[in-house]
C-alpha cells in the first residue's frame, strides 16, 4: 500500500536557521557590502532590501581536488570534423600547462556570491549596535505603553487561552472527590454481592444487590470527564511598562551656499537618522527645522525634497528649536535629541551668538547634540561655525561635532555619533 | 514507443484517466495504482513508497540540505539555499520536478506546481525507477540501511543540536567546517560496516560515556607507574600498519586531541558522507534507470489507453528536455549528462536483446537477442558507473553520441584528439568514459600512512598522483588546515607521482 500526502502546510522554511548561521558566519563582509549599497544609492531607495556581494573566495568550502596539470583524457560528446591525432591548441592558452578551466562540472565559480537581504534584514545589519545615547527611561502616566504579564489562572477567558494541563488537573482532581464515595460504596455493594452468591441467599435478595451494584455503577459513569467547573484559563494582566519618550531635532541648512552637493549629503544623514529612529523607538518624535536667514518647522517631505534657498541665520535655527521645546516638550519625562547638518557657513555675530545660545539654552535641555558640517570639496580651511563651536566639546559633554566631506564618510560618521560606545 | 504501440494499436481503447493539467490527489493515487500495475507486470522489485506533494519553498528547503529530509543545522546549507533561492526567484533555474529518498519506504517528493501530467511522470521516475534501484542495485544493498537512515539523520540532528546546547554553536561549527572539507575522505570503499539503528547508536553513544565516567578513578593517578616495557625500536614499526584512506575514520578514531562528542560529530559526517556514497557512484546508472522506466511506463499506460495525445505531448516534452545531450561546441554544454547517457544505455540493451545487430552479436555475444528484462535486471543490480560503462557501452552508442577523448598531457603544448567513433577508437573511447567515472578520477586518492605515536603525533599523508595530476593547491592547503584543527598536531601532506617519489609536501603545523 503506497501512501501519499499532503506535506505543503507543514512548516516549510526548514532552512530559515541555516540561512541565519550563513547570515551570521559572514556577517563582516555583508556589513561591508551594506555599507557601499549606502553610499551608492539614491536617497529614496535607501532604506529598500539589497542584493550583497560577497567574494566566492570568502566562502569557499575546500576540499581536496586534481588541480591543472598532469596528462588525462577526456571523453566530450558532439564530434564532426577530428579524427584521431588531431591536435588542438589549448584554450587560453594557459601558461603552466593549465588544462581546461571547467570540466564537468569540476570548476570552481569565481564570481561573487550575490544574494538579497531583506528590508529588515538589510537594516538590522545597517543600524546594528547603534543606540540613542543616554536614553532615559521613566514611568509615565500618559503613555498607553503596557506590558501584558502573566498573572495566575482564571475561570473564565477566550479559548486560545485555556491552559489545558491546568484544566485536566481540575479535572482529575474534580473525578477523584466526585466518585470516591460512589467508588467506597460500589466496592462494598460489590463485597457484599459476591458475599450473597456464595451463602446462595435468596434470589430476591442477589437481584437486589446487583441491582444496586448497576446503579452505582452508572452513577460512578455519570461524573462527567471534564465538567465546565475545570476549565481553567491563562490569565494575563496589562501593567504599565517604562517607557522612553523622545524627541529628535533635525536642522538643517538650506542657504544659497549649501549647494546640491552638500544637500545631498546633509539629507543623506538625515535619511539615515530617520530611519534608524523611526526603527529603533516607536516613540520618538521628529521635528524638523530648515533655515535660511530665518528657520521654519516643516514635514519631512518638505524637508527632504523641497527645494529652497537664501541667506544664513544659523542661530535663528536654534531659536526655534528653542521655541518648540519650550511649547511641547517642556516636560522633564522627555528626552532630547538634535542633529545640525550645515556648511559652516555663518557670517557677523551669528557663530557667537548660536555658540552662547548652545551653551545657555539649548545643551542644558538636551541629552545628545550633533552637529555634522559639510565642507566644499578640497577645502581645508576651518569655517566660521566650526571655529566657532569647537569649544564646546570641551564644555559640554553631550556636544559632538564630525566633518562629512562624501558619501561614503556618511555611514561611518554615523556609526561614530551613534554607536553604542559613546551611550 | 512505435513498436509497442502499433502492435496493440488495433485494440487500443481510450479511456483516458485525467484530461486537463490540473491534479488532484484522488488523480495521483490513481496514476499511481496504474502505474504501479505496469510496473508489477515489468517485474520491478521496489520499496513501499511514500509520494509527499510538498510546495516550492520546502523543495528549496530540500535541495539545500543536500535532498536529505532532515540535518543538522549548519551555514553551508544556508549559503545552498541563499543561492538556490536566488537563482530560482530571478527565473535563472528551474526546480527538479522530483527528490527521491533512498529510506524504506522510499519517500517522493511531488512539487505542488507541477501538472497531472510532470506528476504521473515523477511517480513513475521516482516512485518506480529510482526506488527499485535503490531496492536491488548491489552498493544500495551493500552501503545503506533504507530503514534505519531517516532515524539516523534525526539522531545525528539531535546530537549535533545538544553540542550546540552544551559546547556552543561556533565549537560545533568549527569542527562541522573541518569534516565537511574532509568528508570525500570519509568513506569507506570495501569494508562493511556492521548495521547499526537509531536506538544502537544512540545507546552506544551512551554507554560509551557512562562506561568512561564508571572507570574514571583519580587515585589510578597516584599509582606509581609501572616501568612499561620498552618496545623494540625495531617493533615499533610505523602506524598505521596498513594506510588507511578513510581519512575520517582514522581521525575518529585516532585523533590525539579530540573530545569524545567531537568524534561523534566526525562519525556523524562520516554515516552521512558513506550513505552518499553509492549515489555518486551510479549517477548515470541511477538516472537512466529512472528515465529508461518512467518512459517505458508511461508509454505502457498510453498503449493501454489510460492516458491521452496531450498528455503523452507534455510528457515527451519533458522527458526529451532531460535527456538532452548537447554537443561540446553548443551553448549550454556541461560535460556528459548522465541521464542522456544512462538513459541511452539501457535503451541500447533492450534493443540489443530484441533487435540485435551483426556487430552487436560480436560485441554482446552473451546478451544479444536475450530476454531484456533480465538482462536488465542484472546490469542494474550487479554494476556501478564505471563498470557499466566498461561492460555496456556499445559502439552504436559511441556513433549516436558521437563521443571522441581530448588528451591533455602536461609535456604536450597543444591538446590531442586521441580516439573518436570509428572501428579503432571504440574499444579505447569506452575504457577512457568508464575510467572516467572512476571516484579516483574525481576524487584525489589521498591515504593517511603514518602516524608518529610515539614522536611528535604528526600524522603524515600521502597522496598518490596517478599521472602526476596534482592538487589544487590553494585548496590543499585550506583542507589541510581543517585537518589540522581535527587532528591537533602537525599535519603534512606528500605527493607521491608514480614512480614512487615524492614530489611535493605540504605542510601545517598544529
Amino acid at each position: 500500500m503506497n501512501h501519499l500526502i499532503d506535506r505543503r502546510l507543514a512548516g516549510g522554511n526548514k532552512s530559515a536557521v541555516n540561512r541565519e548561521r550563513f547570515l551570521r558566519r559572514y556577517k563582516e563582509q555583508i556589513r561591508r557590502s551594506v555599507k557601499g549599497i549606502v553610499a551608492e544609492r539614491s536617497i529614496t531607495d535607501i532604506d529598500k532590501g539589497g542584493n550583497v556581494n560577497i567574494p566566492a573566495r570568502d566562502i569557499r568550502e575546500p576540499v581536496f581536488r586534481h588541480g591543472p596539470g598532469g596528462d588525462r583524457e577526456i571523453v566530450h560528446s558532439g564530434n564532426r570534423e577530428f579524427v584521431a591525432g588531431d591536435t588542438i591548441p589549448r584554450p587560453q592558452g594557459g601558461g603552466e600547462g593549465g588544462g581546461r578551466g571547467n570540466e564537468g562540472g569540476e570548476g570552481e565559480a569565481v564570481d561573487d556570491f550575490v544574494f538579497s537581504l531583506s528590508r529588515e534584514e538589510f537594516l538590522d545589519l545597517f543600524f546594528e549596535d547603534m543606540e540613542l545615547p543616554d536614553l532615559v527611561r521613566n514611568f509615565l502616566g500618559d503613555i498607553p505603553e503596557r506590558k501584558w504579564v502573566r498573572a495566575g489562572y482564571r475561570r473564565e477567558g477566550s479559548p486560545n487561552n485555556l491552559a489545558v494541563v491546568r484544566t485536566l488537573k481540575q479535572s482529575l482532581g474534580r473525578r477523584i472527590a466526585l466518585s470516591a464515595a460512589i467508588r467506597d460504596e460500589l466496592e462494598a455493594a460489590r463485597a457484599e454481592l459476591e458475599d450473597a452468591e456464595r451463602r446462595s441467599v435468596s434470589i430476591m435478595q442477589i437481584s437486589m444487590l446487583r441491582e444496586r451494584v448497576e446503579t452505582l455503577e452508572k452513577k460512578l459513569k455519570r461524573v462527567p470527564f471534564l465538567d465546565e467547573l475545570d476549565l481553567r484559563y491563562r490569565n494575563r494582566v496589562a501593567v504599565p511598562a517604562p517607557v522612553a519618550r523622545a524627541v529628535m531635532f533635525c536642522l538643517m541648512d538650506v542657504s544659497a551656499s549649501m549647494d546640491e552637493r552638500k544637500k545631498d549629503l546633509a539629507k543623506r544623514f538625515f535619511t539615515l537618522l530617520y530611519l534608524f529612529l523611526t526603527r529603533k523607538y516607536e516613540q520618538v518624535n521628529l521635528v524638523f527645522i530648515r533655515h535660511t536667514d530665518n528657520a521654519e518647522e516643516c514635514d519631512e517631505q518638505a524637508f527632504f525634497h523641497d527645494p529652497r534657498t537664501g541667506g544664513t541665520v544659523v542661530c535663528s535655527a536654534l531659536e526655534l528649536m528653542h521655541e518648540i521645546v519650550e511649547e511641547r516638550y517642556n516636560d522633564a519625562s522627555w528626552n532630547i535629541y538634535a542633529a545640525q547638518a550645515s556648511d559652516g557657513d555663518a557670517f557677523g555675530s551669528d557663530p557667537a551668538k548660536s555658540v552662547r545660545f548652545l551653551r545657555e539654552f539649548l545643551l542644558p535641555l538636551t541629552r545628545y547634540f550633533a552637529y555634522i558640517e559639510i565642507p566644499d570639496e578640497n577645502d581645508g580651511r576651518t569655517s566660521t561655525l566650526w571655529a566657532a563651536y569647537e569649544e564646546l566639546p570641551a564644555v559640554a559633554r553631550n556636544f559632538a561635532m564630525r566633518r562629512v566631506g562624501g558619501h561614503s564618510e556618511i555611514y561611518p560618521v554615523f556609526r561614530e555619533l551613534f554607536g553604542k560606545e559613546t551611550a | 514507443m512505435t513498436g509497442v504501440q502499433e502492435a496493440e494499436a488495433g485494440v487500443r481503447v481510450s479511456r483516458p484517466i485525467s484530461q486537463g493539467p490540473e491534479w488532484t490527489f484522488e488523480l495521483i493515487r490513481r496514476y499511481d495504482e496504474a502505474i504501479g500495475e505496469c510496473a508489477r507486470e515489468f517485474g520491478l522489485d521496489t520499496y513501499q513508497n511514500q509520494i509527499e506533494v510538498i510546495a516550492s519553498e520546502q523543495m528549496l528547503d530540500a535541495y539545500a540540505s543536500t535532498g536529505l529530509p532532515i540535518t543538522y543545522p549548519h551555514w553551508s546549507y544556508g549559503k545552498e539555499f541563499i543561492r538556490n533561492e536566488a537563482l530560482y526567484r530571478k527565473g535563472y533555474q528551474g526546480l527538479a520536478y522530483e527528490i527521491v529518498i533512498n529510506s524504506d519506504p522510499c519517500i517522493s517528493y511531488l512539487m505542488e506546481e507541477n501538472t497531472i501530467t510532470m506528476q504521473a511522470l515523477v511517480v513513475a521516475h521516482a516512485a518506480y525507477g529510482h526506488n527499485s534501484f535503490f531496492k536491488g542495485n548491489y552498493l544500495f544493498r551493500q552501503w545503506t540501511y533504507a530503514d534505519a537512515i531517516l532515524d539516523y539523520l534525526v539522531f545525528a540532528r539531535n546530537y549535533v543540536m545538544k553540542c550546540e546546547e552544551r559546547y556552543g554553536v561556533a565549537a560545533v561549527e568549527e569542527i562541522l567546517d573541518s569534516c565537511h572539507a574532509l568528508s570525500p575522505h570519509g568513506v569507506d570503499k570495501y569494508k562493511r560496516p556492521g548495521a547499526k539503528s537509531l536506538k544502537d547508536e544512540a545507546r552506544r553513544q551512551i554507554e560509551r560515556e557512562e562506561n568512561a565516567r564508571q572507570l574514571f578513578n583519580d587515585l589510578w593517578r597516584t599509582l606509581p607507574r609501572k616501568e612499561a616495557p620498552q618496545p623494540e625500536t625495531s617493533a615499533r614499526a610505523a602506524f598505521p600498519a596498513e594506510p588507511e584512506e578513510n581519512l575520517l575514520y582514522f581521525i575518529e578514531k585516532y585523533s590525539p586531541k579530540l573530545e569524545p562528542w567531537q568524534k561523534e560529530i566526525v562519525r556523524i559526517v562520516r554515516k552521512i558522507a558513506q550513505y552518499f556514497y553509492p549515489q555518486s557512484q551510479t549517477k548515470v546508472m541511477n538516472e537512466g534507470w529512472a528515465c529508461f522506466w518512467h518512459y517505458t511506463l508511461i508509454n505502457r499506460l498510453y498503449d493501454k489507453g489510460l492516458v491521452n495525445d496531450a498528455f503523452m505531448l507534455e510528457f515527451l516534452q519533458s522527458h526529451t528536455n532531460v535527456i538532452t545531450q548537447r554537443g561540446f561546441d553548443q551553448p549550454g554544454y556541461g560535460g556528459l549528462n548522465p541521464y542522456a547517457l544512462g538513459f541511452a544505455m539501457y535503451q541500447d540493451l533492450k534493443r540489443i536483446c530484441e533487435a540485435p545487430t551483426d556487430e552487436d552479436r560480436q560485441w554482446f555475444p552473451d546478451i544479444a537477442g536475450g530476454d531484456w528484462r533480465q538482462v536488465l535486471d542484472f546490469a542494474m543490480r550487479n554494476f556501478k558507473d564505471e563498470s557499466f560503462i566498461a561492460q555496456y557501452l556499445s559502439p552504436k552508442l559511441i556513433r549516436d553520441f558521437r563521443f571522441f577523448a581530448i588528451a591533455d598531457y602536461a609535456d604536450e603544448s597543444e591538446l590531442i584528439v586521441d580516439s573518436i567513433h570509428d572501428e579503432a577508437g571504440y574499444q579505447r573511447v569506452r575504457t577512457l568514459l568508464s575510467r572516467q567515472y572512476n571516484r579516483d578520477y574525481m576524487v584525489p586518492d589521498i591515504q593517511a600512512c603514518n602516524y608518529e605515536r610515539d614522536g611528535d603525533r604528526s600524522l603524515t599523508l600521502r597522496h598518490q598522483m596517478p599521472r602526476s595530476r596534482p592538487l589544487r593547491e590553494d585548496e590543499a592547503e585550506e583542507t589541510l588546515k581543517h585537518l589540522g584543527r581535527l587532528w591537533g598536531f602537525t599535519v603534512r601532506l606528500e605527493s607521491v607521482g608514480d614512480d614512487g617519489e615524492v614530489k611535493s609536501v605540504l605542510e601545517c603545523p598544529g
